[in-house]
């Protein structure tokens, strides 16, 4: 299968600083792709390249083999959904958000999408500003996923979230991913990344300092070095541990 | 009728109540002390050179070509002036000095080329200052806001620019609330006509000894226009700003400095 991003030499500048750093990296088009590394190393950029928040300032990223430069951005947008650290409900209910690019979008339909995110289809009509930070969060991937999109991107979607609000983001993520949508997760937090990675990209300093299936000796060194030095976010690092996707504490979030 | 000039006395006495102004501030320490002094100080000197240049200019025997010279530095120094006050936007003196130029002249083709002023240098030179000197006021605002909104609501923006929409669409909230901002003092300057305040062309011209109905024509005649350039001002500019802080392949620009 061919990738979904390919990242060629792929450099970004804001305001004079380096965010990446002639990245070079493929996203497969399938399972959950798991970018880790502590703040700052560019992971987020890395995501918002994807669906082109970001243009780089050198280089190219490849959507299925195509210059991404050169795709109109409105309609990739809508192929490549994308969830934010915040929830960002618009004003207005529940279905105005589901429908606000969607305008034409039936009752039924989004009584679906949210019952697909695991939402009670009964919220529809209440105020989105009312929903708890899980449940606007879970709204927010269902409002994305009125595109009908063929990949989601999460940029540190659960940090703002409780430990059942992440459990269930988590959960949904690994649903889309067996149901064939491939999911770009962004994360500084180790527990995660083992929760939920089929891949891996692991990234310092605007670099990608490995990238691969993560189940080597190789990804343990390179999520070290990620972590540590700077000093790794996450208090419980255990970088002696290895990468095990079967882990039975896919859903411990301590 | 005798006209009221007031004379370099009257200008004085004026002043005293200033010092009223500055001994309640400075009874209340609120630090204006020094800045109402230098307000007073400029805009004496500023008037002074301001009515000395005047003079020529607005003589019946100058070419009007002066008047229209004057009317262009206006619009320069508003554009300048609105640039200023949102230096983080890139480019906006030339969006401020379209918006003036646009507002200007639509102004003063309505006023002139529909005969309800006579054109001549004594009419031409303050009639633009009053309308480009209102619509500056709300393209500072409409910037400012614009720009504050962007930088304040950049994740909202960003929500929606990634579910596909445009530019516009994504910040159409933050656009009606700024261009509002912008506005509403305007309308409710014109609301309150005649009633809260009476203002400065038609007190003037009373003061100069015109009938009082004839001063109400000219200064409705005149805030109609200053409402729809005020207007004007504050749309071209407030969307000029966000066309700025935006690029053409709908992305937001790094606004570090507008935080």
């Amino acid at each position: 299968m061919s990738a979904l991003f390919e990242f060629d030499d792929v450099s970004l500048r804001k305001q004079d600083m380096v965010v990446l750093d002639r990245v070079t990296v493929s996203i497969p088009g399938r399972g959950v792709t798991v970018v880790i590394g502590a703040s700052g190393a560019g992971k987020s950029s890395l995501l918002r390249c994807c669906n082109r928040l970001e243009a780089p300032t050198g280089g190219i990223v490849r959507f299925h083999g195509e210059d991404l430069s050169t795709l109109p951005p409105l309609a990739h947008r809508r192929c490549v959904a994308m969830v934010f650290q915040a929830p960002t409900p618009f004003p207005g209910t529940v279905l105005d958000n589901l429908r606000a690019v969607t305008p034409d979008l039936d009752i039924d339909t989004g009584a679906e999408l949210l019952a697909r995110v695991g939402l009670d289809p009964a919220k529809l009509e209440r105020s989105a500003d009312s929903l708890s930070g899980g449940e606007a969060q879970r709204m927010v991937v269902a409002r994305a996923l009125t595109t009908d999109p063929e990949v989601l991107l999460a940029d540190e979607a659960t940090s703002a979230l409780d430990a059942t609000a992440t459990t269930r983001l988590e959960e949904l993520a690994r649903t889309f991913a067996h149901g064939g949508m491939p999911v770009v997760w962004v994360t500084h937090d180790l527990h995660q990344m083992r929760r939920l990675a089929d891949q891996l990209v692991v990234m310092r300093s605007g670099r990608v300092l490995w990238s691969g299936a993560g189940d080597d000796g190789e990804a343990d060194a390179a999520i070290e070095l990620a972590l540590c030095d700077p000093p790794a976010v996450d208090d419980a690092y255990k970088p002696q541990q290895p990468i095990d996707r079967n882990a039975p504490d896919r859903n411990d979030n301590n | 009728m005798e006209r009221d000039v007031i004379g370099w006395s009257g200008l004085a006495a004026s002043l005293t109540f200033v010092l009223l102004a500055v001994a309640l501030t400075g009874r209340h320490r609120l630090g204006l002390s020094r800045g109402i002094g230098v307000a007073v100080g400029r805009s004496l000197v500023q008037m002074a050179v301001v009515g000395t240049a005047l003079v020529p200019i607005v003589d019946p025997d100058t070419p009007l070509l002066w008047s229209w010279a004057w009317v262009l530095a206006i619009v320069g120094f508003a554009a300048v002036t609105t640039a200023r006050r949102a230096p983080a936007v890139p480019g906006l003196v030339w969006v401020a000095l379209a918006a003036n130029a646009l507002v200007g002249a639509t102004g003063l083709s309505v006023i002139f080329g529909l005969g309800i002023l006579e054109l001549s240098g004594r009419t031409l030179v303050p009639v633009a200052g009053m309308i480009i000197g209102n619509s500056m006021k709300a393209a500072v605002v409409g910037a400012a806001r614009m720009a504050e909104s962007v930088a304040d609501h950049r994740p909202e923006i960003e929500a929606g620019l990634a579910l596909g929409m445009t530019t516009r669409a994504a910040s159409k909230r933050l656009v009606r609330s700024s261009l509002r901002t912008a506005i509403s003092p305007q309308v409710e300057q014109t609301a309150a006509l005649g009633i809260v305040f009476l203002p400065g062309a038609m007190t003037g011209l009373i003061l100069a000894g015109a009938e009082p109905l004839e001063a109400v024509r000219t200064q409705l005649a005149l805030m109609y226009v200053i409402l729809a350039g005020v207007v004007m001002a504050a749309t071209t500019t407030g969307l000029g700003t966000l066309a700025r802080l935006t690029t053409p392949d709908a992305r937001v620009l790094p606004l570090d400095r507008v935080a």
